[in-house]
């Protein structure tokens, strides 16, 4: 239990420092990019529990962060809900898209699963898109609540999804020490040998795919005070799907430690690459990138430092 | 307030639009159905194709589909490429599924985002005598002749893969390679030879669709998304490497989309491909011709 407690204790360390950077009142920008960065953390930390530790990729990730996202919007326009309910709302409804891709699983394996959750972001954009009442195509403006409990309100997020990204790594280490994140890897790496060995597949699936959803849900909850104008193209970006799987391929997608690296070196360098050069030009890095980390280090940054301690 | 003359042309341009679209998915039922290879980066190779017989139509005036048919053999190279360096990375080190999957969608990004840097974000479209010129059926009906003639090269390009494949040696090589690749080998054939060749047909099946989809209607470089489900929905329907189940499903989707579109309003088609996939690979994955 001691691990844990210390766990624990340089989470809220994490989270402490983060405040002081907050009441630091640096360059504003550079809190608006962290938290993009932060934003990044959970998200490859919750893509990774279903794909790095059980072996199937999500191209959907932009529909649960989108309905993180949405379910935030329709609860800011209904009733105005604090923060704190938005996030947790929106980790819950993604949650509940989680479990239902869960089930998919017990038919689809591999590149059919794949391909199903691609189908699923573009079904759901398409609902987002013809309801009128989150803005339709158009987008919607939702207006910050006033006085955040410090700072100005950008800062106040980006400590809030600071907390967030703690919480994410944590839940991922976790799993990962745990009998949960060996069954998965058993699953991962031969589902039917597995099942034949007593592992609830299907339940650690359910599970993996609930708390992924739950996490990528609770990222794209605080998405509307954020950016303040939510339309269905930001929210649906093909950005998020690539950099959700090139940021745990590219830092090692069997440790916890691989999405941060990979959300924090790739994050960092799209960050500079829209300041110096474009936003277009930062995608064409992710892309190459990725493609050359899983042609040449199929293990990520882990990887490759595991093989040189080695020699 | 249901009239007949709208159903009457929302089913002929269903089927038209069927015949495109099983031109599109040609490459995938290769690729994805015969030899397994989930290439989630065809769609990009299609726009890739759309883009090449703009430029050519808008620069020297050459007709966007003959710049497709001319363009094959770079495709077929272009293909033949990809597939060696992923069957060098993936397939002979055994981890193809889940690398290989995000190798092709890293291509797929970067074919994107390559054209959009260098085009933009802007509509493009080519010119040809017959585009915006239509055929009366009578009774109402009428048929574009810019649906009309993608189509027809669909189906003509349905019908020279489905002779290739049952007819040459090679495409018979083909079917085997996807039967058993061991017993090709013991036959005296390098599967890895035969793959080559067959990804490059498919490859350069994108460069005629391509041309076809420009003709139709304008792109953009995000394009390609739309395609990426109607290509695995059609493919997955019609039956894994089944081509005459390609074209079936092709005019399947074709009319239930352009039913959609028409009593529905035209956001909702791209749903529907979705829809019918996951509804198909969740009741029937073997599809409508399966093996």
């Amino acid at each position: 239990m001691t691990a844990m407690a210390r766990t624990l204790a340089v989470g809220v360390a994490v989270i402490a420092v983060g405040v002081l950077v907050a009441y630091a009142r640096v360059n504003p920008y550079l809190y608006f990019a962290g938290y993009v960065i932060l934003q990044y953390v959970v998200i490859a930390t919750a893509w990774n529990i279903l794909g790095g530790y059980a072996g199937y990729v999500n191209f959907g990730t932009p529909a649960f962060f989108a309905l993180g996202a949405y379910t935030a919007v329709c609860l800011i326009l209904t009733v105005r809900a604090p923060l704190p309910v938005l996030i947790v709302a929106g980790g819950l409804v993604s949650a509940l898209l989680g479990l239902g891709i869960g089930y998919l699983t017990l038919r689809l394996r591999g590149v059919f699963f794949s391909i199903a959750t691609l189908a699923l972001a573009v079904v759901l954009q398409t609902v987002i898109i013809n309801w009128e009442f989150v803005g339709g195509s158009r987008g919607l403006s939702v207006i910050r609540p006033a006085g955040p409990p410090f700072g100005s309100y950008v800062t106040f997020l980006f400590t809030v999804m600071l907390a967030l990204a703690v919480v994410a790594v944590i839940t991922a280490r976790f799993i990962e020490r745990s009998w949960i994140g060996r069954g998965l890897a058993a699953l991962r790496d031969d589902e039917d040998a597995a099942e034949c060995m007593g592992v609830p597949t299907l339940r650690l699936k359910l599970f993996a795919t609930t708390v992924s959803g739950f996490l990528l849900g609770v990222a794209g909850a605080p998405f509307p005070y954020y950016v303040t104008f939510v339309e269905p193209n930001s929210a649906f970006a093909l950005d998020y799907a690539v950099n959700a799987l090139a940021m745990p391929m590219i830092g090692g997608t069997t440790s916890w430690i691989g999405p941060v690296l990979g959300a924090v070196l790739l994050g960092s360098a799209q960050q500079l690459a829209t300041v110096t050069i474009s936003s277009e030009m930062n995608l064409f890095i992710v892309g190459v990138v990725l493609v050359a980390f899983v042609v040449l280090a199929p293990e990520g940054i882990l990887g490759l430092t595991r093989r040189l301690r080695r020699r | 307030m249901f009239s007949w003359d709208l159903l009457a042309n929302a089913l002929v341009a269903g089927v038209l639009l069927g015949g495109f679209y099983a031109a599109v998915s040609l490459g995938v039922s290769l690729i994805f159905g015969l030899l397994d290879i989930a290439n989630i980066a065809q769609p990009a190779f299609v726009i890739l194709g759309s883009y090449t017989a703009y430029v050519l139509n808008n620069a020297y005036g050459v007709d966007a589909i003959l710049t497709g048919i001319l363009l094959t053999p770079v495709f077929f190279v272009v293909g033949a490429i990809v597939y060696r360096v992923y069957y060098g990375s993936f397939e002979r080190r055994g981890d193809e599924s889940l690398r290989g999957l995000v190798f092709f969608f890293g291509i797929l990004f970067i074919v994107e985002v390559c054209l959009s840097l260098k085009f933009g974000v802007d509509y493009r479209l080519v010119q040809a005598p017959y585009i915006g010129k239509s055929l009366d059926l009578g009774g109402g009906v009428g048929v574009a002749y810019r649906l009309l003639v993608p189509c027809l090269v669909g189906v003509a390009m349905t019908a020279v893969l489905y002779l290739f494949l049952g007819r040459s040696f090679y495409g018979r090589a083909i079917m085997a390679v996807s039967q058993d690749g061991v017993a090709l080998r013991l036959m005296g054939a390098d599967p890895i030879h035969i793959k080559t060749i067959a990804f490059g047909i498919g490859i350069a099946a994108a460069s005629l669709a391509g041309a076809l989809l420009v003709t139709i209607a304008p792109v953009v470089p995000s394009t390609d998304r739309d395609y990426i489900g109607r290509m695995f929905a059609i493919t997955v329907l019609g039956g894994m490497g089944s081509i005459l189940g390609t074209l079936v499903a092709a005019i399947v989707l074709g009319i239930v989309e352009s039913l959609m579109a028409t009593f529905f309003g035209p956001s909702w088609s791209l749903a529907v491909s979705f829809g019918i996939l996951l509804v198909v690979l969740a009741v029937r994955p073997a599809g409508l011709f399966g093996r």
